[in-house]
């Protein structure tokens, strides 16, 4: 295996800062993977290929923390269309609308100051809505 | 673990340090060293007998390497692996090969944690995840209140039913009296706890408090001669899923399914043979997943199956008999206090929660956020 020019989690943030959702794939094992890795679970394969995905997915399960100061907040897995789970949280919803079930689709949000974006969802609107 | 023989070890003694809220300025160390001289007070065995250390604790990066040097046990045999709260049930494991392999004669297992005077943050502190971290969830908590989403949307699993765990747990705790809680619990104090990480309340989640113990492991033969009837290892097991949640291949099936086989095979047990269970409440789900994984009950069926009083006290299911880390003790790994209770079940020294003819008991640890799965079958002299 030759020097990694850039790491897994430093090409996942220059994804995001275009915009992008990146994930992984291994060819040999025909399986999205995430988080980014330098090798394949499992296989051990080093094929792994970065793709973009389409920022569509599925909440898989929800919590609404109740932190001792503040409003409470939305923490869920999303199951994302390619076949990889994440954590994140949905936005411009009430927390405790979030349900398993619900569609969404990515975002960048941009925290204030000097630190990494991160992806979090919003809502996809539902024919009849 | 295969490549070792059913009952070739036993636990010899057993104790808890102090618990609850332990005089100030004690260290971890502290903790585990007064446990290590009460159990082996219990075993009528001394410190100069030692020659293998098993240990972790999280606020001790290299616990092992400290626990050496406080007990000045340079020669001694150690593994300070650490998977969480059920590392000691890994430890147990490891000490059955490595006493059989003569690495070690007498074996220690040892626990310290002074969480609750340091506050759960200093005791623990969360390695930063950049995939995790930026959403803040307040784990482990919301990382089992996921799991728990799961399991009621999959199976029907009520609130009710997750609360009468934490009930169950505290009437048990009511007739331990080195437990935390003192005062009853009802389901309805439960739900109208203040909210945590939905759906849990504050009465859905371990306690935080101070605590350590010791147990201690030798050769069959050496047991026979010492002080109390011994404990046999009967059977391990052992299963990582993952780490962060996340990556928990199925959220509402917990990696007991395959430690608790490796266990059940290795000891020539079955669910329907264990008289008493000790299993990782850190969470009120916890208990629900385990009776299913374990084969107490179908998959799903563990809300149902918890109701009624079958696991409190005079139930058909003595489970968590010393009232569990959601109402006895619990210092952020907890895996220590299931060996030391299913022990004294074993001895028959449990007084007034004492389940008469208890011989065989089945201890299942818990680390991280349902990632490592650790089951030990230990059994009364009549079973080896």
């Amino acid at each position: 295996m030759s020097k990694s020019e850039a790491s897994p989690l430093a090409t996942y943030l220059a994804h995001l800062k275009k915009g992008e959702l990146g994930y992984q794939f291994s060819p040999s094992s025909n399986a999205a993977v995430f988080y980014p890795r330098v090798i394949a679970p499992g296989t051990g394969a080093a094929d792994l290929q970065w793709r973009v995905s389409k920022g569509l997915g599925t909440v898989h399960a929800t919590t609404v923390v109740h932190p001792r100061e503040g409003a409470p907040y939305n923490v869920c897995l999303v199951d994302v269309d390619e076949g990889f789970r994440m954590m994140s949280r949905i936005e411009e919803i009430v927390p405790a609308d979030v349900t398993i079930g619900l569609r969404v689709k990515f975002r960048v949000h941009q925290p204030p100051g000097d630190e990494d974006p991160y992806p979090v969802f919003t809502p996809v609107a539902q024919a009849g809505q | 673990m295969s490549g070792v023989t059913r009952g070739s070890v036993a636990i010899v003694g057993a104790a808890e340090s102090d618990l609850g809220a332990v005089a100030a300025l004690m260290s971890p160390m502290d903790l585990m060293a007064q446990g290590i001289y009460r159990a082996l007070e219990d075993a009528g065995l001394t410190l100069k007998d030692v020659d293998g250390l098993f240990c972790a604790t999280t606020q001790a990066r290299t616990s092992a390497m400290s626990l050496v040097e406080y007990l000045g046990l340079p020669n001694a045999y150690t593994d300070s692996t650490i998977v969480g709260g059920s590392s000691f049930e890994v430890h147990v494991a490891h000490a059955h090969a490595a006493l059989e392999a003569g690495l070690c004669s007498v074996a220690v297992v040892a626990y310290g944690s002074t969480q609750r005077t340091v506050g759960r943050r200093a005791a623990s502190a969360r390695e930063y995840n950049p995939y995790e971290t930026p959403y803040q969830p307040f784990l482990p908590a919301s990382a089992y209140a996921m799991a728990a989403n799961r399991h009621m949307h999959e199976y029907g699993t009520t609130r009710a039913q997750l609360a009468e765990v934490a009930v169950a747990a505290r009437e048990w705790a009511l007739l331990n009296p080195v437990a935390w809680e003192k005062k009853p619990l009802t389901i309805a104090d439960v739900l109208n706890a203040r909210p945590i990480s939905e759906p849990f309340t504050v009465r859905d989640i371990c306690l935080v408090t101070d605590g350590g113990g010791a147990i201690v492991l030798t050769r069959a033969d050496r047991a026979r001669s010492l002080k109390h009837t011994p404990v046999y290892v009967l059977g391990s097991g052992q299963s990582i899923t993952h780490a962060s949640i996340t990556s928990m291949p199925v959220l509402t099936h917990t990696g007991a399914i395959e430690s608790g086989r490796q266990a059940y095979a290795a000891a020539g047990v079955k669910p329907a043979d264990v008289s008493v269970l000790a299993l990782y409440d850190a969470f009120t789900l916890n208990t629900i997943l385990f009776l299913e994984d374990l084969g107490f009950c179908k998959k799903g069926e563990g809300g149902p199956f918890v109701e009624g009083g079958r696991i409190r006290p005079g139930g058909a299911l003595a489970v968590n008999t010393n009232g569990g880390g959601l109402s006895y003790c619990h210092p952020g790994m907890y895996g220590l206090f299931l060996l030391i209770e299913a022990v004294r079940q074993l001895r028959g020294e449990c007084g007034q929660r004492q389940i008469a003819g208890a011989d065989i008991a089945l201890v299942h640890g818990n680390g991280g956020v349902l990632s490592a799965q650790a089951t030990t079958i230990l059994g009364a002299p009549a079973t080896v």
